[in-house]
């Protein structure tokens, strides 16, 4: 019997799934904190900014804006199959093109700072 | 001793006589200590000879006696009638045909595990005098968890995946695949690979876990799976990515 592709698209969602596992909360967090005045100084809008400016950082943010994109994405195309949506393809194709659309424009905004 | 009498309502099926499955209700006076199976014996033995279900070794380590108990797969060994409540519904596993009352067709496992050659395929065949393959406890700590499957199918009954694609090789063959693909002394991971990286190998498997949550013997096929993707992922980019270490 001929070897799945699927690890094409099950590659990235179980990488996504484990950087958005670690770094969600994270992430939370400091929103919260934003959210509540309390940013520390080390995370400030204006140091934020000049830290993403750098390359490397621009290729780690979109790395993780994709990976996580299209974990979601993947996990909401089984969700519709298990909910009884068997138009696999179509949902699959609507949801990875919406990941893929998200993390093109993340890299363009990121392209601009 | 404290006695009390359950009401059971079990599935009979007669394909000879009957034209569909339908319930029947037994009073069983029933002993603390008593579970499904005592109560199905007790049946079998006083009450109506005809009722027909696998068991035999009533130690939860044969693997004959899966049901339905109250719609959730259990062997009916280890199900104590004290934890449960009203009417007890028995019923034949889920996904598989009824061949009569709680028997089913397995036909369909049987098949799947001899597809993913669970045995030891060994690297170096070595002669007697050779000795023995010999393994550190380490080694044998990679795969010893997945050994402890006793083919009680209760993971495909579990298995909503299994439900909707019967092809679907599925949790107790699959992991049975990963524990010889886990050994130290086994070379045969190439030729099972053929069958469990297909797709409706590993791949059907959406990680409902629910097989994990059901497994008497604590195997967690889930886990089991989630391994053999991650292992075929890398191969299928090793591959795909870097031709030139093909073979």
């Amino acid at each position: 019997m001929a070897r799945s592709n699927k690890p094409i698209v099950w590659g990235p969602f179980a990488a996504g799934g484990t950087l958005t596992a670690f770094l969600t909360p994270v992430l939370i967090l400091l929103t919260l904190l934003a959210a509540l005045g309390h940013v520390p100084d080390l995370l400030a809008y204006d140091r934020m900014h000049a830290f993403a400016a750098h390359w490397l950082v621009k290729v780690a943010t979109v790395a993780v804006v994709f990976l996580s994109l299209w974990s979601a994405a993947h996990r909401l195309r089984i969700t519709c199959y298990d909910l009884g949506v068997r138009a696999d393809t179509l949902v699959a194709a609507i949801v990875y093109a919406i990941a893929v659309a998200a993390s093109v424009a993340a890299a363009a905004y990121l392209l601009l700072i | 001793m404290s006695e009390r009498v359950v009401e059971l309502e079990v599935l009979r099926y007669n394909p000879e006589t009957d034209r569909e499955p339908h319930f029947r209700r037994y009073s069983v006076p029933c002993r603390e200590e008593w579970v499904v199976l005592d109560a199905l014996n007790h049946v079998k033995e006083n009450i109506d000879p005809t009722l027909s279900y696998r068991w035999s070794c009533h130690m939860a380590v044969c693997g004959s006696c899966g049901m339905m108990i109250n719609r959730e797969p259990k062997l009916a060994c280890k199900s104590f009638l004290r934890d449960y409540q009203g009417v007890i519904r028995v019923e034949p596993l889920a996904h598989f045909p009824i061949e009569r009352d709680l028997v089913t067709v397995i036909d369909d496992f049987v098949a799947k595990l001899k597809r993913v050659k669970p045995y030891l395929i060994p690297k170096q065949p070595k002669a007697l005098e050779d000795g023995e393959y010999r393994q550190t406890p380490a080694q044998l700590k990679r795969y010893k968890q997945f050994t402890l499957c006793i083919n009680c199918m209760l993971c495909y009954a579990a298995c909503p995946e299994y439900g909707l694609i019967p092809k679907f090789i599925g949790p107790a063959a699959l992991s049975l695949a990963h524990r010889y693909n886990q050994d130290s002394r086994d070379g045969g991971r190439e030729e099972r690979q053929q069958e469990i990286a297909a797709t409706e190998g590993v791949w059907e498997c959406a990680f409902v876990g629910a097989c994990s949550e059901v497994c008497p013997e604590h195997v967690d096929p889930a886990a089991a799976l989630q391994q053999v993707k991650i292992k075929s992922t890398v191969d299928w980019y090793l591959e795909h990515a870097m031709p030139w270490l093909n073979k």
